[in-house]
């Protein structure tokens, strides 16, 4: 090998020497665990239907179930495990939502329940809440916009 | 001003070597499972060893090791002049909790993970320079404390990229005398800031390999030996990435260190079975190789001549946040028999 010269060439040579995340493998796996979790929020969805509840409250009733079994295999140190191997098919499901809010609570309840759980529970959910309801502000505007200049055409 | 002991640009011939009465090394529950785990002094069965939270842990490893150094080196504490120390925490609350209760004059330091490397030089020095008979020097870290300090909570399902490593739960300490039998420290290299310019916080090995590099050829160069010189060479943290890198970095410059060189990241653990991914890291990494592995093959003569690199990087999470680039750093000390 010739000696590097620059910080570029470095860059390129390290970027060659460092391993990639097997892609293919880590689609797959996100993609049958984020579908069985999905199916399974769709079973419940089912059940309550023919157990006459409506349609919402259903809806309602798949995430609540969702997210206390997230939360509650986050505190069996069960749900990184199931993160590790599926990635983005358990974080995207409501399922990593609940668990980026469990896991900083349990990691900070040592810093006591006001500066450490309270204050900490939203690190890593925090940045989802607020481009979350920020952009779906954004929308809720053009949507407002252009639903009321079709009533107008119309 | 003649400067006697300094040797080229950057290394130092100590007059008087300085002798390692004895060592120390308490390594946690998944190094116990590592290919070395026979040779520390002692595996924790949890990360939290009866404390209630990480940090507190860590400082009852910290205390526990340079108390179980202590007393194997026959020594009684009154007799140690300095107790020089570091680890990852914030402001190295795990050196100076868990030592505050020793009541041996206390000298913190920090060097990121080459913070042991750099204790023995600092301790050699005052040995040398007639300002203490012994010493004692330590380093520690903790995978969850240094998670939770620098990543992620532990219990998010996250993937960690295949050039992440692991911080080494462990500590390791030495008690460094004036007289003895060895094996002794005979020459170190101190290291220079050297900024490769990466800026991947997950891929350490690269940010610190270019400092491993400067100071292992500053180290040839100014003492004037060869890679043959030493019957090993180790880094502390460079993981099997960085390992390669600083094979290759090394070559171009024409020092081929392939046959004796490795790594205390990549001795650590297996990486197939651990899924430590590119190995361990942590000041607590060659602290606990060195005091447990390394020091027992000096004793048993298998190892006649070593040269020990700690490799540091001088970040921290909002520095990486910012976008800024990783300094690495590296020193050196040889330990003959």
């Amino acid at each position: 090998m010739k000696p590097i010269q620059s910080k570029e060439e470095y860059q390129t040579y390290v970027d060659q020497k460092t391993p990639n995340s097997p892609i293919l493998k880590n689609c797959f796996n996100a993609f049958w665990v984020g579908g069985l979790i999905c199916a399974i929020g769709q079973i419940i969805f089912e059940i309550c239907k023919t157990r006459g509840i409506d349609e919402t409250n259903s809806y309602t009733i798949v995430s609540m179930i969702l997210v206390f079994c997230s939360a509650f295999l986050t505190g069996l140190n069960i749900f990184n495990k199931i993160g590790k191997f599926a990635g983005a098919g358990s974080l995207i499901p409501i399922t990593g939502f609940a668990n980026s809010i469990v896991s900083p609570a349990m990691e900070y309840k040592s810093e006591g329940y006001v500066m450490g759980v309270g204050a900490k529970m939203f690190t890593v959910a925090g940045p989802v809440l607020v481009y979350g309801i920020s952009s779906s502000i954004i929308i809720g505007i053009i949507y407002i916009i252009f639903n009321t200049q079709s009533l107008i055409l119309v | 001003m003649i400067f006697i002991k300094k040797v080229g640009n950057q290394s130092y011939i100590l007059s008087k070597p300085v002798n390692i009465a004895a060592t120390a090394s308490i390594v946690g529950p998944k190094e116990k499972e590592g290919p070395l785990h026979q040779f520390f002094d002692q595996c924790l069965e949890d990360e939290f060893w009866g404390e209630k939270s990480w940090e507190a842990a860590e400082s009852k490893i910290v205390k526990e090791t340079v108390n179980m150094a202590i007393s194997k080196s026959g020594i009684s504490s009154s007799e140690i002049d300095f107790c020089l120390a570091g680890d990852l925490l914030n402001q190295c609350i795990a050196s100076s909790f868990g030592l505050r209760e020793t009541n041996i004059p206390f000298i913190g330091l920090f060097g990121a993970c080459s913070t042991f490397v750099e204790s023995m030089i600092v301790g050699s020095c005052f040995i040398d320079g007639d300002f203490a008979n012994n010493v004692v020097c330590s380093a520690s870290s903790h995978f969850c404390s240094a998670e939770k300090q620098f990543r992620f909570p532990l219990e998010l399902g996250n993937q960690r990229p295949p050039s992440s490593q692991w911080t080494v739960t462990g500590a390791g300490s030495t008690i460094l005398t004036k007289l003895g039998t060895g094996p002794f420290i005979t020459t170190f290299t101190p290291g220079k800031i050297v900024d490769m310019g990466i800026k991947d916080a997950n891929n350490m090995g690269a940010a610190m390999a270019g400092a491993a590099e400067d100071t292992l050829i500053s180290h040839f160069k100014d003492t004037g030996r060869s890679p043959n010189y030493y019957d090993a060479i180790f880094t502390g943290d460079l993981g099997h990435i960085g390992k390669d890198i600083l094979i290759d970095l090394a070559s171009s410059k024409g020092y081929n260190i392939k046959s004796n060189y490795n790594d205390c990241g990549v001795l650590m653990f297996d990486k197939t079975k651990q899924d430590t991914h590119s190995g361990g890291s942590g000041c607590g990494c060659i602290a606990s190789v060195f005091s447990g592995y390394v020091y027992k093959m000096l004793q048993e003569k298998k190892y006649k001549k070593v040269l020990m690199i700690a490799t540091g990087a001088l970040m921290n999470s909002t520095s990486s946040q910012q976008g800024e680039s990783i300094p690495g750093i590296a020193h050196a000390i040889s330990v003959e028999v």
